[in-house]
């Protein structure tokens, strides 16, 4: 398909992406926070995407050709505004610090049924975007788009080990944030009325 | 040999992806079946995990895929076929 759209046929370029509008969508979000700034992004990486696509030799795979591209219109976006200080994009993980999980006794299960409801699903995309972007882009790859180690390594210019890392101390912060929170939720309803 | 529930959460996320080197898998794996706040932590993280990799978490804005389309024909002109804005443009 990404040769017959090199070669003039551009409306399947829109076939070809399709699939990714989700993922793009996602990426934007969790960066720029506001929906409409995210829908720009994402269109402008769709956009670029195109522009370098004759750049894209099949070494990695086409989506996270595309997410890095994403990432990269973000990042760019967020510096131009100036909303996020250039250090804070390229610092690098404190590996000798700890973060200790939020500390429980049990833990009930939330089934996945309980996204139905916005409140979780806002408690959820709040966390995430209250990483900072280091650790915010890995959670993003790795648990969000499944993304596996290696692929999540490739979309970021990083080794796998700093993929481990990052993405313990993610979890970490995920678990130490959500786990008090989803647990009083689940306290309060009973999840089989849903 | 056994480890304290301080080395158990460095391993978590390791543990979760099963990349964790078999011995040391081993052992924490004792120490879960003891531990149950060492468990709840590992089960709350993998609940939460599972979770956020649900696509209901994040979801397209409505007529997101037609506006896409609509900027995708305006600036590279792909085609006829794209819907337009207003038809009586």
């Amino acid at each position: 398909m990404i040769t017959s759209i090199l070669a003039g046929d551009t409306e399947q370029y829109h076939e070809l992406i399709r699939p990714y509008e989700r993922s793009v969508y996602k990426m934007a979000l969790s960066f720029m926070k506001d929906d409409s700034d995210a829908e720009d992004v994402a269109q402008e990486a769709f956009l670029k995407a195109f522009r370098k696509l004759a750049d894209f030799r099949g070494q990695a795979k086409f989506s996270t050709w595309l997410i890095s591209i994403t990432l990269n219109e973000a990042r760019g976006r967020l510096r131009r505004q100036g909303l996020v200080r250039m250090e804070s994009l390229d610092e690098t993980p404190e590996e000798g610090s700890h973060i200790s999980p939020a500390l429980l006794r049990d833990w009930r299960e939330i089934p996945s049924e309980a996204l139905e409801r916005k409140e979780v699903r806002q408690m959820l995309e709040e966390a995430i975007g209250n990483l900072s972007p280091l650790y915010r882009e890995v959670v993003l790859l790795r648990d969000v788009e499944e993304f596996s180690i290696e692929e999540t390594a490739v979309a970021l210019a990083i080794t796998t080990g700093n993929v481990k890392v990052r993405l313990h101390r993610a979890r970490m912060m995920m678990q130490k944030e959500l786990a008090p929170r989803l647990k009083n939720v689940s306290q309060r309803r009973r999840w089989f009325q849903w | 040999m056994v480890i304290e529930c301080k080395h158990v959460w460095n391993y978590i996320s390791d543990y979760l992806d099963d990349s964790l080197p078999a011995e040391t898998r081993e052992l924490v794996q004792r120490h879960l079946e003891h531990c149950e706040i060492c468990s709840a932590i590992l089960d709350s993280t993998r609940n939460i995990v599972v979770l956020t990799g649900d696509d209901r978490v994040f979801e397209l804005p409505i007529g997101f895929s037609e506006r896409l389309l609509r900027r995708l024909a305006k600036e590279i002109g792909t085609g006829s076929s794209m819907p337009r804005e207003n038809p009586a443009d």
